[in-house]
């Protein structure tokens, strides 16, 4: 297992704020790994996720380091791709979805419009959209929610980076929609042997697939490590809160039942 | 008495030349006291009939007993007379509330358009609501906008019990809260039905949020009602294919060892 990223350290302030979004942090990420960042909202996640992509908005400070194994930062659409929650955030919604696809790998693989719209045809299929001739032609305003999220997929992937960040990309989607985009990305990314980031405030939606998870608290990094020994025994009492708030099937309901 | 009967519901949108029989001939039941979890995918109706319930939007089909009252065809001051006894709360969104409005005056609203205390005792009636959600009558000056989303719902769940309802319609209530959040929020809810009776028609597309509350779940699908039953039967045993797909799909806690090449890092 080769360490992709060492982070060491990393403190981001926003521009304006006193107290940094992210106050020392560090944590490795592994080539080909599924990496889980977990936290409840404003935790930093998100923020940790644009500081890996060199996405950080003008006027934040950085201190600290990200080493990179590859000696230099990736390059967002080529080495990177990003899914956010909210699919209209990357979608442009005047281009059709053939043209958005396509964009990515015709300017980062050097293809022809052409060759590029072939390749945007074959993500459009890998990612199942219905009926992907015509998906090519639509307007992001005509698909749901799900499809949309699939093609905001599509073309993070169209260029085929080494890494994809998935941020709250399944929380606006019902559950099982969810559920399917949550399985896709997990084959996509083992197909490829890419590196996933994936954030989620849901600890057991991360828990099904992810290899390792970090969990983070008011900026803090509050632990990190293999899945099931964080989720087994976890060695802090923020992460045993969280896994306690956790409601699935099994939990006991709260209303009173009556009588069988 | 059953509390609400609703009967054949019907409701057709038409956009851009398509039309979508949002809710397709929906009947159901409360009873008092009752919560009944309404669940289905993003799209299946859900917002739809609860709207038409809370008399939002009209039905195109069907129809409401609510109360013993024939709830559809109320209007003018028998509506408004009527429309203390259901309430609603939202998802959090800012744009539930009036973004200039202080916790008082969104508390104040109903007790002075229901008329239910006099203005003298107003203040008072608003610091025993806050205090009921679990918050410091202090808050009552505050600006809706100071208080964390948790907070908001809180507020907007003692805006609902301000008129002494006896259903309140929840949709999505919970969906946007952060869990450790959710599950007080959850409580409290739960508390204030034993204490009071009221009835809860409570929308989510999360089962696992209406396996804590309900006694009975109804799955929707496409406008159309596919399965309704009592909680353990229609989460332990699902019939429909929507239901047991949305049963397949939460999350299950996985607390063993994980699987695969990183096994022996
Ligand atoms: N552009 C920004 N300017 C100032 N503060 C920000 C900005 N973006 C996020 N923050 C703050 O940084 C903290 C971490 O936010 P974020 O990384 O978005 O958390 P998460 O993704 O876990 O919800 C929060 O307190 C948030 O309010
Ligand atoms: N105002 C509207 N105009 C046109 N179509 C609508 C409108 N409101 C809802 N719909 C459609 O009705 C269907 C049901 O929507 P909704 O009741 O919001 O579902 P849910 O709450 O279960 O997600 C969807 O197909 C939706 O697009
Ligand atoms: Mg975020
Ligand atoms: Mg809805």
């Amino acid at each position: 297992m080769s360490t992709l990223c060492e982070i060491r350290d990393l403190t981001v302030t926003y521009r304006g704020q006193r107290i940094p979004a992210l106050n020392r942090i560090d944590l490795d990420i592994v080539a080909g790994e599924r990496l889980a960042i977990i936290g409840e909202s404003g935790s930093g996640k998100s923020t940790l996720a644009r500081a890996v992509a060199g996405l950080l908005p003008l006027g934040a400070k950085l201190a600290g380091e990200m080493r990179w194994s590859s000696g230099q930062p990736p390059l967002p659409g080529r080495d990177l791709g990003f899914v956010f929650q909210d699919p209209s955030s990357s979608l442009n919604p005047v281009l059709d979805i053939g043209e958005q696809v396509a964009e990515g790998a015709r300017r980062h693989l050097g293809l022809s419009w052409k060759t590029a719209y072939v390749r945007a045809l074959k993500m459009l299929e890998r990612v199942r959209i219905a009926e992907p001739q015509k998906a090519m032609r639509a307007f992001p305003h005509q698909l749901s929610g799900g499809q949309r999220q699939r093609v905001a997929i599509a073309a993070a992937l169209a260029a085929k980076p080494g890494i994809l960040i998935a941020d709250e990309a399944t929380s606006a989607l019902d559950m099982v929609v969810q559920a399917e985009i949550v399985s896709l990305l997990d084959e996509l990314v083992r197909e490829a042997g890419m590196t996933l980031i994936f954030i989620t405030h849901d600890i057991a939606l991360a828990s099904g697939f992810a290899d390792r998870v970090a969990i983070f608290k008011d900026g803090n990094l509050v632990e990190s490590g293999l899945t099931g020994n964080v989720l087994a025994s976890p060695s802090e009492a923020y992460t045993r809160t969280l896994i306690a708030s956790h409601r699935d099937l099994a939990t006991p309901p709260l209303i009173r039942e009556a009588a069988p | 008495m059953t509390l609400l009967a609703i009967e054949n519901l019907s409701k057709r949108f038409s956009s851009g030349g398509r039309a979508v029989a949002a809710v397709g001939d929906v009947s159901l039941t409360l009873e008092p006291g009752e919560t009944l979890g309404l669940v289905g995918a993003s799209g299946s109706g859900k917002s739809t009939l609860a709207r038409i319930l809370m008399r939002l939007l009209p039905a195109d089909a069907g129809s409401i007993r609510f109360e013993g009252e024939d709830w559809l065809s109320l209007s003018g001051t028998d509506l408004r007379r009527h429309r203390a006894r259901m309430q609603m709360v939202f998802q959090d969104v800012l744009g539930a509330f009036n973004p200039r409005a202080t916790v008082a005056s969104v508390l104040d609203d109903p007790l002075r358009i229901h008329d239910i205390v006099p203005k003298a005792g107003r203040a008072q009636e608003i610091a025993a609501l806050l205090d009921r959600v679990g918050l410091p009558a202090s808050y009552a000056g505050r600006s809706i906008r100071e208080v964390s989303g948790g907070q908001r719902q809180r507020i907007a769940i003692a805006r609902a019990i301000a008129t002494k309802p006896s259903l309140i319609v929840l949709d999505e209530a919970v969906s946007a809260l952060d869990v450790s959040i959710r599950g007080r929020i959850l409580e409290l809810l739960v508390e204030l039905q034993e204490e009071r009776g009221i009835s809860y028609l409570f929308v989510s597309h999360d089962l696992a949020v209406l396996r804590a509350v309900s006694h009975r779940i109804a799955v929707m699908e496409a406008g159309r009602l596919v399965e309704t039953g009592p909680m353990r039967q229609v989460i332990e045993n699902p019939q429909s294919p929507a239901a047991k797909a949305l049963v397949n799909a939460v999350p299950r806690l996985v607390t063993q060892p994980t699987e695969g090449p990183f096994h022996d890092v």
